[in-house]
């Protein structure tokens, strides 16, 4: 995964909340059976209206996707993060995101930036104001500035380590393969397996 | 201090603790479908890794399936599945392809073979494996980094979730199902009211419940944002458990559920929140917007959004009825629909099919209502037909199908066409969910019969004696 420490763009605010991830990238785009080439599919419903945001001229190039509360509800596919990064998102801003899109996130190079309603609020103001405004997500000090605006965002040290250093969670993992063994000794052989094991 | 189920089951499952880090928790079963485990296989090869441990992974072939017709037309999706057919040859992992008698949804197999068990930790590239925790399982859906994190190490590094409970005092009324139950609590807690947590469902109304229902209710736990539901395991789960092809058998079952009564909350164990709702009140529920939060029940009408306090409900709310082609104030019982769905990991069980038959025995579809039985898995369907639940769906006019997703999303041949209007005993009604501009009424088994008989949405105590 490619190392994250700050990343400066433009940003475009999509005024919806609960935006679910059948609409960052609907099922039939789904089927495909690779990991890139999705940017085509994100909001692509939405998209066949030529006032929705990421139509209009004045966001194309935008970075930063500003959204309402609860962004990323509902299904578990990673295809929607995939999406996002496709079409050339780094960060999403929202007051809250679903778990698993959280995660998959945080999996996949596109960084979940948390903040407080008012927040999420003054900075759609801004960028409304003046689309060309320089929006800067500083991961190493877990801080979005945009004109005067400084917030903060939150995210544990153990992942924000991880993403700057940009490190494979697999990889990271595959150090304790010691931990697991002996976790795996100490298991009930009652457990079931879904066939008998080698 | 006392500890939650979650608590206890995540504390057994603990591989490797550090300061600052995340926990490495151990992953007992892994189960896999074709739609979200490509890219992970192709990881794994391109790292050159293998699956750690094939046993304990279980495949099967669902979201693209035809559900009336043993082969697959669309080339994409067949490639999609015959990836999955490949991988699993290469990695040696129990697969059941379409036509397979132990095919079926991903959440209706584990639990019908009995490898879900309590006290497991479950999980799959699928945002409702939270169905599993009606077991008291810890299970909870994941994305393909995770899937492939799994395969390589059948552990994942999580942060420790919060805990919450969901206490259902009182008694469902005759007639009220736990999809209206859990209907109910998703309109009052809204989609986000979950995030973060483990929930756990207790009180008389959830104890009362039978497996199927408790599997109906943990598996919509997801829509209100939780990242996982459970319910404690007791003598309700034991008797379904008993017998099933990978539960524990002699004194292994013995052994099994002494350790199983162990997963109870203790009494003076905290959970970080509490929520409470009285179960008498429920009546059959329905949904009326884009979001499973956006429910009313069907005796009410569509609501204002101008009556909503709230500026961001108020603007969905609107939006929603736009995209439902709906007017407030219109009495839900008057909406009338093209299409009604029985089926999918929500309510695709012998319970809800058996609860549907019952309201269908003797009657017939209404004109114009293309009404659709999709069972969730194949030996469902085996099981109706040896109970003749068959012969009642197709003599009142219903399509009786093979086991699938279906039309509980898009990926498949069973859609709605652009405004077409659904009642569906699926999970979610957001926008496009059952096909390009298809309108969906989530509604439970009963409420989907009565409705395909009348042809707008109805209750079966609304029916006419027959
Ligand atoms: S039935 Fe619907 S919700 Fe369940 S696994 Fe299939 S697509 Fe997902």
């Amino acid at each position: 995964m490619d190392a994250f420490t700050a990343h400066v763009g433009r940003a475009v605010p999509l005024r919806r909340s609960d935006v679910d991830t059948d609409q960052i990238i609907p099922s039939d785009w789904l089927k495909r059976v690779e990991r890139t080439g999705f940017g085509a599919g994100l909001f692509s419903e939405w998209r066949e209206d030529p006032a929705f945001v990421l139509n209009q001229e004045r966001y194309a190039g935008a970075s930063i996707l500003l959204a309402g509360q609860n962004f990323g509800t509902g299904s578990s596919r990673e295809h929607a993060v995939w999406a996002l990064t496709d079409f050339g998102f780094r960060a999403v801003v929202s007051e809250r995101f679903a778990d698993i899109f959280r995660s998959n996130s945080l999996k996949g190079g596109l960084l979940p930036v948390q903040l407080a309603r008012g927040e999420v609020e003054a900075l759609m103001a801004l960028v409304e104001a003046d689309h060309s405004l320089e929006v800067t997500v500083d991961l190493a000090a877990r801080e979005l500035r945009a004109g005067d605006l400084v917030a903060h965002f939150p995210l544990d040290d153990f992942t924000r380590w991880r993403l700057m250093e940009g490190l494979d969670d697999i990889g990271l993992t595959l150090l304790h393969e010691q931990d697991i063994s002996s976790y795996e000794q100490r298991r009930p052989a009652r457990l079931p397996a879904t066939r008998p094991a080698a | 201090m006392g500890r939650t189920l979650a608590e206890k089951v995540w504390d057994a499952h603990v591989v490797r603790k550090a300061e600052g880090e995340p926990d490495l928790v151990y992953i007992d079963l892994h189960l896999v479908h074709e739609v979200t485990s490509p890219q992970a296989f192709d990881g794994l090869r391109l790292a050159g890794r293998t699956v750690r441990r094939p046993d304990l992974t279980l495949a099967t072939e669902d979201h693209n399936v035809p559900t009336d017709a043993l082969t697959i037309t669309d080339p994409i999706s067949l490639k999609q599945v015959e990836t999955l057919r490949a991988n699993c040859q290469e990695f040696d992992i129990r697969l059941h392809s379409m036509g397979d008698a132990r095919q079926g949804i991903v959440h209706v197999i584990g639990p019908q073979l009995g490898v879900t068990q309590p006290g497991m930790t479950i999980v799959c590239g699928d945002s409702h494996t939270s169905t599993h925790g009606a077991f008291g399982a810890l299970a909870f859906g994941i994305g393909t980094s995770e899937v492939e994190h799994v395969l390589a190490t059948q552990t994942l590094p999580l942060v420790r979730p919060k805990t919450m409970a969901v206490t259902v005092e009182g008694r469902l009324q005759p007639g009220v199902t736990s999809k209206d139950l859990v209907l109910a609590l998703i309109a009052q807690v809204g989609t986000g009211g979950g995030q973060g947590h483990v929930v756990e469902y207790r009180g008389e109304a959830v104890r009362e419940l039978s497996m199927e229902g408790r599997m109906t209710v943990c598996n919509m736990s997801i829509e209100w944002g939780a990242r996982a539901g459970m319910i404690a395991p007791d003598e309700t789960t034991y008797a379904y458990l008993e017998g099933r092809e990978h539960a524990p058998a002699g004194a292994d079952w013995s052994a099994a559920v002494t350790d199983w009564e162990a997963l109870r909350t203790d009494d003076d164990a905290v959970f970080d929140e509490e929520v409470f709702l009285d179960a008498s009140v429920v009546t059959p529920f329905v949904t009326w917007g884009t979001n499973p939060g956006q429910g009313v029940a069907l005796a009410a009408a569509v609501p204002d959004p101008a009556a909503m306090l709230v500026g961001s409900e108020r603007d969905a709310a609107e939006r929603a009825l736009i995209y439902m082609g709906l007017t407030a104030g219109t009495p839900m019982r008057e909406i009338a629909v093209d299409t009604v769905f029985l089926g999918s990991c929500t309510n695709g069980r012998m319970e809800d099919l058996r609860a549907a038959a019952e309201v269908v025995k003797g009657r017939r579809v209404a004109d114009g209502v293309r009404a659709l039985v999709v069972p969730g898995s194949m030996l469902v369907k085996l099981q109706a037909e040896k109970e003749g639940l068959d012969s009642i769906f197709r003599d009142a006019g219903f399509d009786w199908r093979n086991a699938g997703c279906s039309m509980c999303l898009a990926m498949n041949p069973d859609t709605l066409a652009p405004g077409e209007r659904s009642a569906s005993t699926s999970n979610r009604n957001f926008e496009g969910r059952q096909g390009r501009g298809g309108r969906t009424h989530l509604v439970s088994p009963a409420v989907a019969a009565a409705t395909a008989i009348t042809g707008h949405l109805t209750a079966p105590a609304d029916l006419q004696e027959v």
